[in-house]
């Protein structure tokens, strides 16, 4: 039995500026980012020699060249959408366990506002021939099979497993709602908010608009200008470095079956984290009773209620209950999104989840600091339900 | 519905087994591959059966008959071509044979829109090479 268990830590977490308009490359921001985590872990950038580059906007030949990095040791890209910046921590800490790698540096990000990728043909720009990047492994599917009858986006997608969820167990809206509320309370607490001063409440989040049933305007995510950036070391090393370890517990991938086509899959509420989740816990050696908080990939309310399902912290139709009552909150059980998600702080990815989840387990987190948080989660979703975890431990 | 030169949504992008699939539908033939060595049915097309490996296929006709398995009702278009359509429904339909695809029912209105619903297929010519399916209520 492989694993990686402790062998890798997150040395290094930084961002760019979040905005809507950066006026700069997507490798810019990225650059930028970069060199903020690269700085925050006390690296130079030439101690960089593995790259895993963004499944979009660049490649890691492209870091290297402006990093100046002369021996690229390893460079791979993790193509699963929005779970690639978690399930990149995986190959960060084969790589630094291997000895293939030193220091790895992962950079996402995007101009997810300016360049209007994902409503291509919406409000600001149409860009409607372009519903996906179109590189993405998706495009054969939603091309042939979707397109026809408009399901060319997101929020159209997985508001075929929202729905069924809702009519087999249940779920009301006021769920739902219940983690907009909380992701945008959190980041009231975070200057890099882009919602921040923003505050919503329930009457709020039922009165907005609907986007696509059951989803409204308060269901769905930020499009943001923004990147982040994570450095990964070997953990003997870690211990020399600026900032305190934070250790890569356990990690895992997993793939929904098949992946490249929801309305085919046996169980459409059998997602990537399924697979992912118990190998995550059991390498960390912890349950769920052991995680402080959980940073939890949210481009759609109910995403994240399927996730929490998924992992197994309540059984399946029982979602509704968990996230109510302040379960979720700062001060509940298990505070999710603590800096206030894709919903309220930014949309990077989830890599702004994995800097919140390190910063949390440093104790760097200010008056949004979960008290005594010892270990934590990160989740990735993307690409029709692709899942990555890691658990991560101060 | 009689196809239209003047059809202005997006047409399937095709090519290989997914235009295959489409020419059944403009002969209004609603056809997806079946395993010819265990008889397991697919959709999306595959190259090999996912449950025996056997690389043998063929098209075999569906009944056409199923049942309502998901949906969502666009409201805000994602698309320019849709514009006009909203709100509209993409919708799951499960057939009889096990196979499950993204469609429209053409006269169910969004409100009416039920887990299990019976319906049957309905093809559409939205213009003089491409046929849509499509399904309607069904007894």
């Amino acid at each position: 039995m492989y694993s990686l268990k402790d062998q890798g830590c997150i040395v290094g977490v930084g961002e760019s500026a979040f905005s809507r308009g950066s006026g700069k490359t997507e490798l810019g921001l990225m650059l930028e980012a970069s060199v903020n985590a690269i700085n925050d872990a006390g690296l130079k950038p030439h101690d960089i020699d593995g790259i895993i580059g963004p499944p979009l906007g660049a490649t890691a030949e492209h870091f290297a060249a402006n990093l100046g990095i002369e021996d690229l040791r390893y460079a791979t890209t993790v193509h699963m959408g929005g779970a690639s910046p978690v399930v990149s921590l995986q190959s960060a800490a084969m790589a630094v366990a291997s000895g293939v790698a030193t220091n790895v540096l992962i950079p996402c990000g995007w101009n997810g506002y300016s360049s209007n990728p994902v409503r291509g043909g919406g409000a600001r720009v149409d860009t409607g021939e372009r519903p996906m990047p179109s590189q993405n492994p998706l495009a054969n599917t939603i091309g042939a099979y979707y397109l026809p009858y408009g399901a060319t986006v997101p929020v159209q997608w997985y508001a075929w497993l929202a729905i069924r969820h809702m009519k087999l167990y249940g779920t009301p809206f006021e769920s739902m709602g219940a983690i907009a509320v909380a992701e945008r309370k959190h980041a009231q607490l975070n200057d890099k908010a882009m919602m921040r001063g923003r505050p919503l409440s329930m009457d709020d989040y039922l009165a907005s608009r609907m986007v696509s049933f059951p989803f409204r305007l308060y269901d769905c995510c930020l499009e943001t200008d923004a990147a982040c950036a994570i450095v990964v070391t070997a953990a003997d090393r870690a211990k020399d470095l600026k900032q305190p370890p934070v250790y890569i517990s356990g990690v895992a991938e997993g793939h929904p079956y098949p992946a490249d086509d929801i309305p085919a899959r046996p169980d459409p509420f059998v997602i990537g984290l399924t697979f992912a989740a118990p190998k995550a816990f059991a390498m960390a050696g912890v349950t769920h009773k052991d995680i402080d908080f959980a940073e939890v990939y949210d481009c759609f309310t109910y995403v994240v209620m399927l996730q929490l399902e998924a992992m197994g912290f309540c059984k399946r139709g029982e979602v509704k209950d968990f996230v109510t009552g302040g379960r979720i909150e700062l001060g509940g059980e298990l505070p999710i999104n603590t800096h206030g998600g894709l919903h309220s702080e930014a949309h990077v990815w989830g890599t702004n989840h994995i800097v919140e989840a390190a910063r949390q387990l440093r104790h760097q987190c200010g008056a949004r600091q979960v008290k005594d948080a010892e270990v934590g989660l990160v989740t990735g979703w993307g690409d029709f339900g692709d899942g990555g975890l890691a658990i991560l431990r101060r | 519905m009689a196809g239209s030169l003047s059809y202005k949504l997006p047409l399937p992008r095709v090519g290989g087994r997914s235009a295959e699939f489409y020419n059944f539908c403009k002969r209004h033939e609603l056809r997806f591959q079946r395993c010819t060595g265990c008889g397991t049915w697919r959709h999306i097309p595959r190259d090999m059966c996912a449950k025996c490996g056997s690389f043998d296929w063929e098209w075999a006709r569906s009944s056409g008959k199923g049942k309502l398995f998901s949906w969502t009702t666009a409201v805000q278009p994602m698309m320019r071509q849709f514009a006009d359509q909203v709100p509209y429904s993409p919708v799951i339909v499960e057939l009889e044979e096990g196979v499950r695809m993204v469609t429209w029912l053409t006269d169910v209105k969004p409100d009416e829109l039920q887990l299990g619903m019976p319906v049957e297929v309905a093809f559409d010519d939205v213009t003089p090479e491409v046929t849509l399916p499509k399904f309607r209520r069904s007894a």
